[in-house]
């Protein structure tokens, strides 16, 4: 066998800095590590809360802290990104065909957007906010 | 044909993805309110927990912290492998553990309300 295939270079912790659009996909991905770590805050809140009038008051107090000031504006921004991101390939992954035509992919994309300004505002308003 | 836990975990990300795009930047918005000093009515002690104490507040609660855990956890884990790290049976293993512990907590905690 003289065969010798080509093998392409793959930098296997750079690889993303090469073009946009991996970028813009790691930028997706990464907004995991912001969401999960507030997942994990929202947990430790239902257990202060859980524990007590006291207790809560000092998950809230360390809320008010500036850095969980400054993580919350970061993961919002991610937060939003993975939002926007994930109702834009809502089309691709929720198809929906009435008869022999699929609806437009603006439909669906926008009927998320739609429902998702709709429920923010409801649970705004819920919360005593709006 | 061999058995897969692909469907399952794949399930909670694709229920978690939704949910966490849906709701959690609204959850944000309001614990950044509680976070600069403007404590929504909602979050003050004795509304939330009369809320944690009711069926239902437990149900949403419950499926909020699940499948946020569960999916961002998953999603973590393609994570790790993109930035490098090829031992991948490590990280789920990790990953899916502090989901599963997390989801225990979450139920545990509930249920004491």
């Amino acid at each position: 066998m003289s065969r010798r295939p080509y093998v392409r270079v793959v930098p296997r912790t750079t690889w993303f800095f090469r073009h946009p659009r991996y970028m813009r996909y790691m930028a997706r991905e990464v907004t995991c590590i912001f969401i999960g770590i507030y997942s994990v805050m929202l947990l430790v809140g239902l257990v202060r809360l859980s524990q007590g009038s006291a207790q809560y008051e000092g998950f809230l107090a360390a809320l008010r802290q500036p850095g969980s000031v400054l993580f919350h504006l970061l993961a919002l921004a991610f937060s939003l990104y993975n939002t926007f991101t994930w109702f834009n390939v809502a089309p691709k992954a929720l198809p929906v065909q009435v008869g022999d035509e699929h609806w437009p992919d603006s439909v669906v994309a926008g009927g998320h957007y739609v429902v998702w300004v709709g429920l923010s505002l409801f649970i705004l308003f819920w919360a005593g906010v709006l | 044909m061999a058995k897969s836990n692909k469907p399952i975990i794949w399930g909670t990300f694709a229920a978690g993805g939704t949910l966490t795009a849906f709701v959690t930047p609204v959850l944000m918005v309001l614990t950044l309110l509680a976070a600069t000093g403007h404590l929504p009515d909602m979050l003050a002690y004795d509304k939330l927990h009369a809320f944690a104490a009711g069926w239902f507040g437990k149900l949403v609660i419950f499926v909020i912290i699940f499948l946020s855990l569960w999916s961002q956890a998953h999603r973590l884990r393609c994570t790790f492998y993109d930035f490098g790290a090829r031992a991948d049976t490590l990280v789920a293993t990790t990953v899916y553990a502090l989901a599963g512990v997390g989801s225990i907590v979450t139920l545990v905690v509930l249920a004491r309300f």
